[in-house]
């Protein structure tokens, strides 16, 4: 935080503070009109999402904090994708993979998109596979995309059976060590995660977050 | 009528004054003389019945007969509307409606009905809600929800029908949508009352065996419906900081909107109890700020207009709401019943116990991957924490109960009850 200016600071404390309107206004005075490195504003998009993200830990703040950010993530995203230049060879490290879904006979996705968008911006690369999702179509997308984590999510008590099946699935198919399983949804607790046999279960996105960084050794 | 069936009514009529007293005992925080028991199902009975999720969303006489054993199995206190709950398959299909996915209408046989989260009003058409309800009902709303009036949209301005203008402006009303439309609806209407009539039927089938209803009608918190049935979950979180003098205007204005309507039907009803399915209040949901600024000011004015129209709010309080305790006990002592979905139970007690009756909560994973014996244990902890310290608890799962849950544990639930509190 010391190399950020006084205006790279406002940047960051408006994302951090909602302040939608001035956020998106510098922004884009930054990216368009002083051509500001475009990955220096997502760099500083990702500092505000750390504050946010700690103020969600602390109990200031709640879900409307977490998607309004999201919006505004996208927003800045948007303007300053197309201005990156892509360096040859040089890819963005990431923290590790994540499939995500929600599991068959349940069609929810509120707190399954807010935990993909969470994972998305602390590092993670994120594969959401959608809603409704069958046990064969988990089992073809581990295959494809190798994740180190697994995330099912699911709101209806019936989610419970699916998410238990679909994890049986990953047994018969032999691959239940390749990867950690995390569960989530609203009636999701300690008895669920202990009859559908996952490694854990996270109460919200930021649990969901710091699960798989502890997984992945990275610092929560 | 003969004796022995005049006997039997009579003995009917005496386990229903007594089971319903139980309930007004709990209200106004007397003590009944045993705990009563409620029996809340949806999807369940269908598990319960041996048949499919969709079977009980069509077919009226076997839910009805599949209902009323499980009554009489369990001989409940209180029971739901349980035919009103799920046989609503033909009518929505009559109506053509869009907010629901349904069995063979895009989940399974075996599936429950699953709301369809969207934005049913956009950002920008707060103004016109906000200027003219009605207009934005007939000609926005409703062709947005429901098939059948899709014709609406073309309708004329009412505004304009006046004087030669009302003469000319008619002329609208022989389009083939709008023709097409007031067909379909007078059909789904149809639909509706043989529906309702069945629920009626039902209702008064269960009184004269005995059974009181936990609530003749169902409202809806003024932030919940705009949130759910308007604006969609995340459109509604970002309106707290977009649109917020807007969405302050808009639930000052629905939530009169809304007394309008449930206050007779409540009336109607013949039950006093209004109960209130709560989405948006729990702690995870919003910062006590927010919940403060906009979710409870308009649901407490809700409540306080309920009451003293005689009336008796049952919000159900759904996921953890024990940060808001503190908040939504500010309601006149004795006159509601706070249903808790997955708030501690005992932690409500202490705050809320000599203000309002409790209604719960058994919770979902417990019951349908539980044992009978776990199930037991949960009953004799609320029993010994809440019901026996002096709690009004109207003993029942967290929402009901869950659609998976094993017969046993539902047998074990009720006989728990009558084991530990009478």
């Amino acid at each position: 935080m010391n190399d950020t200016t006084e205006r790279e600071q406002q940047l960051v404390d408006w994302l951090a503070d909602m302040n939608e309107d001035d956020a998106l206004s510098l922004a884009r005075q930054m990216l368009l009109e002083d051509e500001k490195d475009p990955l220096r504003v997502m760099e500083l998009c990702r500092m505000a999402m750390d504050i946010v993200g700690k103020r969600f830990e602390e109990g200031e703040y709640f879900l409307p904090e977490l998607v309004l950010a999201g919006e505004m993530l996208e927003s800045i995203g948007a303007i300053a994708k197309p201005l990156i230049k892509q360096v040859p060879g040089e890819v963005a490290k990431k923290l590790g993979r994540v499939l995500i879904g929600t599991v068959h006979g349940d069609l929810h996705d509120i707190g399954k998109n807010i935990v993909s968008f969470m994972l998305d911006i602390n590092g993670f690369d994120v594969k959401d596979i959608g809603i409704d999702v069958p046990v064969k179509t988990f089992i073809q997308e581990i295959k494809d995309y190798q994740p180190d984590v697994v995330a099912l999510s699911g709101f209806l008590t019936l989610a419970f059976e699916s998410m238990k099946e679909t994890i049986a699935s990953f047994e018969h198919e032999d691959m239940r060590g390749k990867f950690k399983i995390m569960i989530g949804g609203g009636q999701i607790d300690e008895t669920v995660r202990a009859y559908t046999g996952a490694d854990a279960y996270g109460r919200n996105a930021v649990e969901a977050v710091n699960l798989c960084k502890n997984w992945l050794g990275a610092a929560a | 009528m003969s004796t022995e069936s005049s006997a039997q009514a009579s003995e009917a009529k005496a386990a229903y004054d007594a089971r319903w007293q139980r309930i007004l005992d709990c209200i106004s925080l007397k003590q009944p003389d045993r705990m009563p028991v409620a029996l809340y199902s949806t999807f369940w009975l269908a598990k319960y019945g041996g048949i499919t999720h969709k079977q009980l969303m069509y077919d009226y006489e076997t839910t009805k007969a599949i209902a009323e054993r499980a009554v009489l199995e369990f001989d409940p206190d209180v029971i739901s509307t349980l035919l009103l709950t799920v046989a609503s398959g033909r009518c929505l299909e009559a109506i053509g409606f869009k907010q629901l996915q349904w069995p063979g209408h895009g989940v399974g046989e075996n599936q429950p009905f699953q709301y369809l989260d969207r934005e049913y009003m956009k950002a920008d058409e707060y103004d016109e809600f906000l200027f003219d309800p009605t207009g934005f009902y007939l000609h926005t709303y409703l062709p947005r929800v429901a098939e059948a009036f899709e014709g609406f949209a073309e309708l004329p301005h009412f505004a304009g029908l006046y004087y030669f203008g009302l003469v000319a402006g008619i002329r609208r009303f022989t389009r083939p949508a709008i023709r097409e439309s007031f067909e379909r609806i007078v059909k789904a209407a149809e639909e509706s009352n043989r529906f309702i009539g069945h629920h009626v039927q039902f209702q008064a089938r269960m009184a004269s065996l005995g059974y009181p209803c936990t609530n003749g009608t169902t409202g809806v918190a003024p932030y919940d419906f705009i949130a759910d049935y308007f604006r969609g979950a995340t459109g509604m979180m970002k309106d707290i900081f977009r649109n917020k003098d807007k969405l302050l205007q808009l639930l000052d204005k629905v939530t009169i909107l809304l007394l309008r309507h449930l206050i007779p039907n409540a009336k109607a009803s013949g039950n006093p109890i209004v109960f209130i399915p709560v989405h948006w209040a729990p702690d995870a949901f919003m910062s006590a700020k927010h919940f403060e600024t906009f979710w409870w000011p308009s649901f407490r004015k809700l409540m306080l207009a309920l009451i003293d129209a005689g009336l008796v709010p049952m919000p159900l309080w759904e996921s953890d709401c024990t940060k808001r305790l503190e908040v939504i006990k500010d309601v006149p002592v004795g006159k509601c019943i706070y249903w808790f979905e997955r708030t501690d139970m005992v932690k409500a007690f202490e705050v809320l116990g000599d203000v309002v009756a409790l209604r719960g909560n058994l919770s979902p994973s417990l019951l349908t991957t539980g044992t009978p014996k776990e199930v037991d244990a949960a009953v004799k902890h609320l029993v010994d924490h809440v019901w026996k310290p002096g709690g009004k608890l109207i003993l029942d799962a967290a929402f009901g109960l869950p659609d998976e849950t094993p017969v046993a544990n539902v047998r074990a639930m009720f006989a728990a009850a009558r084991k530990y509190a009478g």
